[in-house]
């Protein structure tokens, strides 16, 4: 079982003759994901080298329509970002990965606001994420897949090389991974914890979670209640920025609109009264995730 | 990217956002100058010194001065200009002024707080806006909540007029001053959107006595990422401001933060470069910068962060993290054997790889022949370079 992508996935490589797109859509065919079209607007018809096997057209619709895609990975540049979004919500994708970094915020506000309105079942994860992975079945992205490995452990991630340095952890304690998902670390993106969470929750194949959160925000502070109100399966954590120094926020207006929330230490606090266990460093958070559930299995 | 409170007034102005009369100065004479123009065009005698630094809070510090007189002007001007200007928002080391904004004094009726900035958890820009302006608003905030007002600009239409009436209700402002606000709320909102800001603060908005809603401060910032739609913004940048590093940084598309520690960070993605920060403080030490060198380094990048590090004479050791999905753990070796051979490194050099081709980027590392200790991991890495700055003092 898994969350997201796996052996259903059909995916389209938006921005696929780009440096990018070209290298990792070459990277997910290796891994043995599925991708069955490309797309670059003006560029359909032409192959891309060492990508001949897979079509390239000009629309995420001929992409639906001839190659039969049902998600997407996006590595078109920043300026055109927003609309390839757009475009494949538009061509009736239901699940868009947005990897592209730098996408103006202005942009992303407009694009939550039609995908919530206008098309409700679509889930977009990112933008300025890493992608998501389902070991062993199915890449989106541009992680390392050799450091994955098939197994019960959600992975769910504020942070991209942070998310492997924690399924590199896993690993090597022999934890394997059901799904891991990079949610990006942008001020307005799809996915946010809760949903990855209810996910994790829902999914069979999910023995136990990893969440690795970030400053900022109140992302974390909400995922511990929800966690607290609705998962029964074992969780672990880490906050990144524990020791980043103040001052770097936004202003006063930054401090205002979170309430006072946002530091390391709140976010901390939050996940310990919901009985979530918080590594203390990030070389402990395999380990951290380990003990939890090893006194889980003595309990049991 | 931030500006200075004359260059947000100048926007302003341009988007028909009420502004007070005033001319801005880089030098003592050119404000002395300014002064009796500012006087004819308001026809008042009263002008304010104000110093242009990007921080808050210089009120506070002496940097702003109201004059009666054009005599009392030129002195404040000569007393402001070139002055180091310490305020809560500066650190102890302060700022050097040296641009000042001559502005006309107004007859203010009453002080209000308005921000604009993007909400995360609604993902919709926010408009705040408080009756107790002209103070320290977080302490506002944080004491009486319920006297900051917010209202959210919907994406699909914009910021409409009722919603200046119901801020106008909640700040207890009537009649024809009411329809003051709304003129003023229209052409800021429609700047804030065409300007991408990221934040938006006047601090205080005023109301006259002759019933006019005037910004009296100006402070912006703008969304990074849209950079690219706005090149004449760019123009707006004073180097004076910014840490010459961090520039340095900029040019190179690295993030880089510099901090008062000693042990020199490069790490890949942001959230690893914060946990590496996490983890030698954890391990008693002290970093000296954030450095994220991205997802799809060269070894010239490597080498240009390497360069920027080590331009920081507080840096006793340096302490390399790399996990390599995108970034090639041969690239990063590559870039750090150059980068040595090129600055001939004085400081220890600790090295933590993991990744894609990680061997063959340990391998090239070993074999370079340079003093490079190796970590296993990054709890290992983080307690060697802790040690190795420790020795180094």
């Amino acid at each position: 079982m898994s969350v997201l992508v796996g052996y259903d996935t059909r995916l389209v490589v938006q921005g696929m003759s780009g440096t990018a797109g070209a290298f990792h859509a070459k990277q997910m065919v290796e891994y043995g994901t599925n991708v069955v079209a490309g797309v670059t607007p003006g560029k359909g018809g032409s192959k891309v080298a060492g990508l001949e096997q897979v079509p390239l057209y000009d629309t995420v619709d001929e992409a639906v329509r001839l190659a039969h895609a049902n998600t997407t990975v996006i590595y078109v540049p920043p300026p055109f970002a927003a609309d390839a979004i757009l475009e494949a919500a538009a061509a009736g994708i239901e699940t868009i990965i947005c990897i592209t970094e730098g996408i103006p915020a202005r942009d992303m506000i407009k694009v939550k606001y039609v995908l919530d309105l206008e098309y409700p079942g679509v889930v977009l994860v990112g933008p300025n994420c890493p992608g998501v992975i389902t070991p062993g079945q199915c890449k989106v992205g541009i992680m390392p897949g050799y450091i994955h490995k098939p197994g019960g452990v959600g992975v769910v991630s504020r942070s991209g090389t942070l998310t492997y340095e924690v399924v590199g952890q896993l690993t090597k304690l022999g934890l394997g991974q059901s799904t891991a998902i990079g949610i990006g670390g942008d001020p307005v993106k799809g996915t946010d914890f809760i949903d990855a969470l209810a996910w994790f929750a829902n999914d069979p194949g999910t023995s136990s979670i990893f969440m690795i959160g970030e400053i900022g925000g109140d992302s974390e502070e909400r995922a511990a209640q929800f966690i607290k109100d609705n998962i029964d399966k074992p969780v672990a954590a880490f906050i990144g920025g524990q020791t980043a120094p103040p001052g770097k926020r936004m202003g006063h207006a930054g401090a205002i609109i979170s309430g006072g929330k946002g530091a390391a230490k709140d976010k901390i606090a939050a996940l310990q009264a919901a009985n979530i266990a918080v590594a203390a460093t990030p070389a402990e958070m395999g380990s951290t995730l380990a003990k939890v559930l090893a006194s889980a299995s003595t309990r049991g | 990217m931030k500006i200075h409170e004359y260059q947000g007034k100048q926007l302003f102005r341009k988007y028909g956002v009420p502004v007070p009369i005033g001319i801005a100065a880089t030098s003592v004479e050119e404000a002395i100058a300014a002064i009796p123009k500012v006087q004819q065009q308001a026809g008042t005698e009263v002008v304010v010194v104000k110093a242009q630094i990007h921080a808050g809070g210089r009120g506070k510090g002496g940097g702003v001065k109201v004059a009666k007189t054009k005599a009392e002007a030129e002195e404040a001007v000569k007393k402001i200009f070139g002055m180091n200007l310490v305020t809560p928002q500066t650190g102890p080391e302060g700022k050097k002024v040296q641009r000042l904004l001559v502005e006309q004094g107004l007859a203010i009726e009453h002080e209000y707080y308005l921000g604009m900035l993007l909400d995360r958890t609604t993902g919709r820009v926010t408009v705040m806006a408080s009756r107790e302006g002209g103070m320290d608003i977080e302490e506002v905030a944080e004491k009486h909540p319920e006297k900051i007002i917010r209202e959210s600009v919907n994406p699909a239409t914009g910021w409409q007029d009722n919603q200046s009436r119901t801020l106008a209700k909640a700040l207890g402002i009537t009649g024809k001053v009411a329809n003051e606000l709304a003129m003023f709320m229209r052409t800021l909102t429609r700047a804030y959107d065409d300007l991408d800001c990221s934040l938006l603060e006047i601090n205080p908005l005023i109301t006259t006595k002759d019933g006019k809603v005037i910004a009296l401060d100006a402070k912006i910032n703008f969304d990074d990422n849209a950079m690219f739609r706005h090149p004449e913004l760019e123009e707006m940048r004073d180097p004076n401001e910014e840490d010459a590093s961090e520039q340095e940084a900029k040019k190179w598309d690295l993030s880089y933060i510099s901090l008062e520690g000693n042990i020199g960070c490069m790490v890949n993605g942001a959230g690893l470069a914060m946990s590496t920060m996490d983890i030698i403080k954890f391990y008693g030490g002290a970093p000296a910068n954030f450095l994220d060198v991205g997802g799809g380094a060269t070894a010239e990048k490597v080498t240009a962060a390497f360069k920027i590090i080590t331009s920081d004479p507080e840096v006793k050791a340096i302490f390399v993290n790399i996990f390599g999905g995108i970034m090639k753990c041969d690239t990063i070796a590559e870039g750090v054997i150059k980068a040595v051979k090129e600055t001939g490194l004085k400081q220890p050099l600790v090295v933590r790889l993991e990744g894609t081709n990680v061997e063959l980027g340990k391998k090239m590392l070993a074999e370079s022949g340079l003093n490079i200790v190796a970590a296993a991991d990054m709890a290992d890495g983080a307690q060697k370079v802790v040690q190795a700055a420790k020795e180094q003092r």
